[in-house]
């Protein structure tokens, strides 16, 4: 991540494979899970524990889209009703069955796996921007089912109540609990893209990406792979739903509604497509950037006009700094927050020799 | 170095002096957070709800505050997104609010299990959870106004003082959003249906509900309702409005409930002429007409400054007055119940059980808030758009409490 390597010369598959490319990296990663699961939880006040939080439910879905858009190029802005359908198996689970959360969040996933799947046929068919329409009726037709369906949705009002998930007896309620409880989930979700991404799976993903006629004619079976690739991502996308319902105790369909889509979009798009940073930096770039432009605003708003006027001039002022820094961003780098990251890298990288 | 070291001591002791000033600021002033639509879908509420909260909680600070605490209300923008809401709360939460005014039905039912775990009262005049009238189950939750079950339930009561006391073989029509807040006054009215013996029948508007001719022609021309009630939201009931007026059906036979129902509708329907006779169902009084108004436009005036344009729409402007000033009246039973103390959240929500007949002058109804009804007895008002208006067509009323209590009951 941070080191400088001189002298790798690579001998076998294996190692040109390897996820650490050298001991210093393994060490890079370790002293990073220990920053962010040991010390913050311990030191961060409970507010920015509650920040790191929806950042982590970002993380999970912004990676499970990425899979599918950056990975496999196919796109779907359909991810927010996917999540939904998490969010409502698992619902159903705990209030019916009173099923714990090691089976809710599989099965959440699994359900979103198969209704993504069902929406992913489309994609034999169509490509780019026709796709994005029919995974946008997607999003349309499941919203429209679970607010008139009550045996999904529990009633006219569309959402149900969800217990604090409990693990070892305990049910989670601090932030710092349920930090560490979504970590968890943001843990595997790394390591399994990262493992995904290096295996034959992931390979065929890429091909189908670069070019699908030749990959179909080097015997990848794309019907079969973009399916895949559907399944994954919207199973990602469940467990996010699941993990926001557990988070704010209620799943509700109006929290996981077209513009939630069109976010995570964002979200892959501004941090770097087909890339695992990328996804996470994307996360952490939407999360955190209406707050940071807030904290900006308040603090020196203040200076140049009255405070019942900054009232209302802060939430637009914030929408347009948003809007503007994510143009800023995509012109300086069209690839992303990731090749940004890795730009600045490779500068120092040979610096001060820099050619 | 002696001077390093005389600055130091310097800088030091102011800043200790300042962080002592802050302390004893601190300590005589309470803090409410509150939430805010101001660029969201629902902006055409939140740009003048928001305006009228702070106008008020400085009026109160302008008189001195409650009790002696100064109050401040820091507002935070969630754009209708739970995300920002969570965020929002839990910033305020450490900020040491006592009580929040939240907003968005979402966002509500997102943050009210948080409530409950940290025992903040909050308050969801219009909007959130109709079975939060329950305070038993949802005890740190406050509707504070007509959930949409009352006001279901009252627009059957007026449309039957309309039509001449009697529903029986009258023909109503419900004209709803399409989502759950739209679908929640159903099962009030199917359970009157069968009571009061009248036909009803439902027409589902999917959102945003910006085309509507085809629609209002079946209502109209098809089904000939004797009644109609229009609960919709944002653009469509502008649109409504135009559709009956082009269909040629009279306005007065038409009533919308509380988010169907501000001056900002008549508007984009195309102006009070086109309006004139539409009905409109209100939890906080509409007009000009009332002492609260009058002194925040003094405070204005005082200050030099002209009251501020958000003031010319009455209804919603109106809502956020009754919003804070609940608010302020929980705080002040808090206070006078603790002897004067700055008030925990926990004795602001005993203050907002024990708010009885506040009416702000007519503004606010006649709320009885316990710790069993935090509705407050679902009362309403109905105005009627008239010569450039709204006009007061009834008094404070509420209507088959027994109805919508089983229906509270029934949500358990």
């Amino acid at each position: 991540m941070f080191h400088r390597e001189s002298g790798v010369f690579k001998t076998s598959y294996a190692a040109d494979m390897a996820l650490y490319p050298l001991p210093i990296a393994k060490w890079a990663v370790a002293a990073f899970a220990g920053l962010f699961i040991v010390i913050a939880p311990l030191t961060l006040d409970e507010y920015y524990v509650s920040i790191l939080n929806l950042i982590l439910i970002a993380c999970v879905g912004a990676l499970g889209l990425n899979i599918l858009v950056g990975y496999t190029g196919q796109i779907s802005i359909g991810h927010g009703a996917f999540m939904s359908v998490g969010a409502y198996t698992a619902a159903n689970l705990v209030t019916q069955l009173h099923a714990p959360f090691w089976i809710t969040i599989p099965a959440g996933g699994v359900m979103a796996a198969l209704i993504g799947a069902v929406v992913g046929i489309p994609s034999l068919r169509i490509k780019g921007i026709y796709l994005a329409i029919a995974t946008l009726a997607a999003q349309l037709i499941i919203e429209w089912t679970i607010n008139h369906v009550p045996a999904i949705s529990g009633g006219v009002q569309a959402s149900i109540q969800v217990p604090r998930p409990t693990v070892f007896g305990t049910p989670l309620k601090t932030q710092t609990q349920l930090y560490l409880f979504l970590m968890a989930f943001v843990v595997i979700a790394i390591v399994g893209t990262s493992n995904l991404i290096r295996s034959r799976i992931g390979r065929a993903f890429i091909a189908i990406r670069d070019q699908d006629i030749a990959a179909e004619i080097i015997g990848i079976n794309i019907f079969r792979y973009k399916l895949w690739a559907f399944a994954i991502s919207s199973f990602y996308a469940g467990v996010t739903g699941v993990l926001y319902t557990y988070y704010l105790g209620i799943a509700n369909y109006e929290q996981f509604q077209l513009t939630v889509s069109i976010d995570y979009l964002a979200m892959i798009i501004i941090g770097g497509l087909g890339s695992i940073l990328g996804s996470i930096l994307g996360a952490i770039f939407v999360t955190l950037l209406p707050i940071a432009a807030r904290w900006f605003l308040e603090s020196f708003g203040g200076l140049f006009v009255s405070q019942a006027d900054l009232a209302n001039i802060i939430p637009n002022l914030r929408l347009i700094l948003f809007g503007g820094l994510i143009i800023f961003f995509l012109v300086v780098e069209p690839e992303g927050l990731n090749r940004l990251w890795r730009n600045i890298r490779n500068y120092f990288r040979v610096w001060p020799f820099s050619y | 170095m002696r001077i390093l070291s005389t600055l130091a001591t310097a800088v030091l002791a102011a800043a200790t002096l300042c962080l002592a000033g802050q302390a004893t600021a601190e300590d005589k002033e309470i803090t409410i957070g509150t939430q805010c639509d101001r660029t969201g879908p629902t902006q055409i509420v939140g740009i003048r709800l928001c305006p009228a909260v702070q106008d008020y909680i400085a009026l109160v600070n302008s008189k001195g505050g409650v009790e002696g605490f100064k109050l401040k209300a820091p507002e935070i923008d969630n754009e209708y997104k739970v995300p920002p809401a969570v965020e929002a709360y839990e910033r305020q939460k450490q900020e040491g609010s006592v009580s929040m005014m939240l907003y968005g039905t979402p966002q509500v039912q997102a943050l009210n299990q948080k409530l409950e775990e940290d025992h903040i009262p909050s308050t969801s005049p219009g909007f959130g959870i109709s079975a939060s009238a329950d305070g038993g189950r949802f005890p740190y939750l406050f509707p504070i106004a007509a959930t949409y079950w009352s006001q279901g339930a009252a627009a059957i009561k007026f449309a039957k003082d309309k039509l001449g006391g009697d529903l029986h073989g009258k023909k109503i029509a419900y004209v709803y959003y399409d989502n759950p807040a739209g679908h929640e006054p159903l099962p009030i009215l199917e359970d009157l249906q069968k009571s009061e013996g009248f036909e009803l029948r439902t027409f589902a508007v999917p959102p945003p509900g910006v085309e509507m001719g085809a629609q209002v022609l079946d209502i109209t021309q098809r089904f000939k309702p004797d009644f109609v009630i229009d609960h919709l939201f944002g653009r469509s009931p502008s649109v409504a409005i135009k559709e009956y007026k082009r269909a040629g059906f009279p306005l007065s036979k038409v009533l919308g409930l509380v988010w169907a129902s501000a001056e900002a509708d008549i508007d984009a329907a195309g102006g009070w002429g086109v309006a004139e006779g539409y009905h409109t169902l209100q939890f906080a009084g509409a007009g000009d007409d009332y002492p609260v108004r009058r002194e925040i436009k003094a405070m204005y005036k005082a200050q030099g400054k002209e009251p501020p344009k958000e003031m010319d729409d009455t209804v919603i402007y109106n809502r956020g007055l009754l919003q804070a000033a609940l608010h302020v009246e929980a705080i002040r039973n808090a206070i006078k119940a603790n002897g004067g103390k700055k008030p925990t959240s926990e004795e602001v929500k005993k203050g907002f059980e024990s708010i009885h007949d506040f009416t702000l002058d007519g503004l606010v109804p006649p709320l009885q808030i316990s710790g069993t009804d935090h509705e407050g007895g679902g009362w309403v008002q109905i105005f009627q758009a008239k010569g450039g208006k709204f006009v007061k067509e009834t008094e404070w009323f509420r209507a088959y409490p027994e109805v919508v209590a089983a229906a509270v009951k029934k949500a358990e």
